[in-house]
């Protein structure tokens, strides 16, 4: 694997056994043993095993795999929270797995943070003091830790909660703050490991459009841990599949899905030959927003659409006629973009592009349409009446299921 | 087996041979531990009785509220009306130095017991001998060493209240969520840092319960610490036994429980929530 100018971090070789006989372990892997026959014999459990991977300058790298497959093991091995038994893990080109602690220490705190799944904030302190943790740690004054805490909790809109206790807010908020307190050190590389994995879907949804927002403010790179196919494909630049301890198959996820390494990576992403007989009417949903263009209305129905979406805390929604005939999608944006321009009508406010699916469409044929638009896509029936929408999440869980059972 | 193990033997030549060849060392411990247990009885005594009684109102008040401070307040009246005024502040001196040693020595070391495998695999069995030896067997060496008097009452105090606060800094301390102590390392915490910013604060409120048993069981290993003359309510514990007088008993008796009962209240407050306002 060649090193490429653009790479921020280059994880050669590396590997993590747990046990009190890492070497005699190691000495076995290099042999070509299975790490289930080293477990065996030497009772050692071979976590990471042989990972070679680079990941590029401000992209966000998506290390995918079920449970027990290594990545949450191989995170830490970035840091050095959990230490690597041999290989290199090459950031900015120094080489984190044989830096002195010093020069360990000045890293985490300056260029490296880390989000955790459970959020891990300390429970003691408010959501400001938890912001301005790392800043804290590294010895900046008062002052101005507090001053770029405030800030980033600015960018992550929790300004107002600053002096309250993390006990007080709800999950999603307190997400925000874990992700505040590793932003406000400003680091160039970010460590998530299933960081919205504890929230509920919406709220998950919600946490990655901010992470998305930021990213979009200043790149960063960012390594991060998911089990969620959802997850990978939505913020992934690119994706990173392991199994077992092994890396199976890095690239984007438009790579993956056309030529997918093995049945394992297949299983992940290609659950749609099981499910040529599955259509687009078995998993619509009547769960959106719905809005009945009135052309009689004088009030254009814009605010009542902007508040029925507020309700249902919802982003985009389906303009129907009076027939129930899809006429398109508008967003709250486009909603807001069409009253200041003096829009007269919802028409004038839809999304372009032409959105609807036939109901009777294999599902095969349209999971490139529903994960590639950013929108629930809406189904209708042979007369163009709405009967439902196709979300990402509604899609995906179907396959996935379709595959297990 | 018809073979005996010596080991009371071997205790008692240890004992003996500590007496005769360490002599000078436990005198001058003796002699700290009297001067610090008397400089904090002297300055309780400084304090008029029924100051002592209003600071118990006070923190009553502040902590759990007017209904506590009432009950504080009803306390202190019956035990001065029963005569025990002086005792109790001899009592209260006695467990504020056994608690002050207990807690110098006992919160140390449960952070290292809770830091550290080996350190925890050492104290643990060391801790259920402290606890579990009945008083008597340590209180008579005690006596031989340092004398009667209110020295060998706190030392055997100590022996008998510090367990609890090791055992709960060690358990609070390895209980601290296992991704809190990530992140403090992952934001580069050096290893002291991990301690005073992460982990004893989340530990703070099994440190408190620990506390607040170590003074439970501080109160009473006083009182039993009067044989050896340590003084204080267990005084008339004693004489109330020897004379066979169940009204006197039942007094004394009902002055540690109030004592008791005020001090766990307090400091378990502490551990708990934070104060209402």
């Amino acid at each position: 694997m060649e090193t490429t100018s653009e790479a921020k971090v280059v994880v050669k070789n590396l590997y993590k056994v747990f046990g009190n006989k890492p070497d005699t372990a190691l000495q076995m892997l290099y042999d070509g043993k299975h790490k289930d026959d080293v477990l065996r014999e030497t009772g050692q459990v071979v976590g990471v095993l042989d990972a070679s991977f680079e990941i590029n300058q401000g992209e966000i790298f998506v290390l995918m795999g079920l449970s027990g497959s290594g990545k949450s093991t191989l995170i830490r091995l970035l840091n050095r929270l959990i230490e690597p038994t041999a290989g290199s893990v090459i950031v900015d080109g120094q080489d984190v797995a044989k830096m002195s602690k010093e020069n360990l220490l000045n890293l985490r705190r300056k260029d490296m943070s880390m989000v955790f799944q459970s959020f891990a904030l300390l429970p003691h302190r408010s959501v400001i003091e938890n912001a301005a943790f790392g800043l804290e740690i590294a010895g900046v004054e008062l002052k101005e830790r507090e001053q770029r805490a405030m800030q980033v909790l600015e960018q992550v809109g929790l300004d107002t909660f600053a002096r309250h206790m993390p006990s007080e807010l709800s999950g999603g908020m307190q997400q925000r703050v874990g992700l505040a307190r590793a932003l406000t050190v400003n680091p160039s590389l970010m460590l998530m490991d299933e960081a919205f994995s504890a929230l509920d879907p919406l709220r998950r949804t919600e946490m990655q459009d901010v992470l998305i927002k930021l990213q979009q403010e200043q790149k960063r790179t960012i390594v991060f841990v998911s089990h969620d196919l959802d997850e990978a494909l939505r913020i992934g630049n690119r994706i990173c599949i392991m199994e077992g301890g092994r890396v199976v198959q890095v690239g984007t996820s438009d790579e993956i899905l056309q030529r997918p390494a093995n049945d394992y990576v297949k299983a992940f992403f290609n659950g749609v030959d099981t499910n040529k007989y599955l259509t687009a009417k078995d998993i619509a949903q009547k769960e959106q927003v719905t809005i009945f263009e009135r052309p009689d209305d004088p009030a254009n129905g814009f605010s009542a659409a902007l508040e029925r979406m507020r309700l249902y805390d919802r982003v985009y929604a389906f303009v129907l006629d009076e027939q129930q005939k899809i006429v398109g999608i508008v967003s709250a944006e486009s909603l807001v973009h069409c009253i200041n321009q003096g829009g007269k009508k919802l028409r004038d406010a839809l999304l372009p592009g032409d959105f609807a699916i036939p109901e009777n469409t294999p599902l095969n044929q349209i999971l490139h349409k529903v994960v590639n638009t950013p929108c629930p896509l809406p189904v209708v029936n042979a007369y163009g009446e709405y009967i439902g929408a196709i979300t990402k999440t509604a899609l995906l869980r179907k396959l996935c299921k379709e595959k297990l059972a | 087996m018809s073979y005996k193990l010596p080991i009371g033997n071997w205790v008692a030549a240890g004992v003996d041979w500590l007496e005769h060849n360490d002599h000078g060392l436990f005198d001058k411990i003796g002699k700290v531990i009297d001067a610090s247990t008397g400089l904090i009885e002297s300055g309780l005594a400084f304090i008029p009785f029924w100051l002592l009684a209003l600071i118990f109102i006070g923190i009553g008040y502040w902590r759990l509220g007017w209904k506590f401070a009432l009950f504080c307040a009803a306390s202190f009246l019956l035990i001065a009306n029963m005569g025990f005024a002086n005792q109790t502040v001899v009592t209260l001196a006695l467990i504020f130095s056994a608690t002050l040693i207990s807690l110098t020595l006992g919160i140390p070391l449960g952070i290292w017991a809770g830091r550290n495998d080996s350190a925890e695999a050492v104290i643990r069995p060391i801790l259920d001998f402290m606890q579990t030896m009945p008083a008597f067997v340590y209180l008579i060496p005690a006596a031989m060493f340092f004398g009667l008097g209110r020295v060998p009452g706190v030392i055997a105090t100590v022996i008998f209240a510090m367990p609890p606060v090791v055992r709960l800094t060690s358990l609070g301390i390895r209980q601290v969520n296992k991704e809190q102590v990530e992140a403090g390392i992952a934001f580069g915490c050096t290893p002291t840092q991990l301690l005073f910013k992460v982990q004893i604060p989340s530990a703070m409120a099994n440190l408190f319960a620990g506390i607040n048993q170590t003074i439970m069981m501080a109160l009473s290993m006083v009182i039993i610490a009067s044989m050896v003359g340590a003084g204080g309510l267990g005084n008339d514990v004693l004489s109330s036994i020897s004379r066979l007088d169940i009204g006197l008993g039942f007094e004394s008796g009902l002055g540690v429980v109030l004592l008791a009962i005020m001090l766990d209240r307090i400091t378990e407050s502490f551990g708990v929530k934070r104060p209402v306002r």
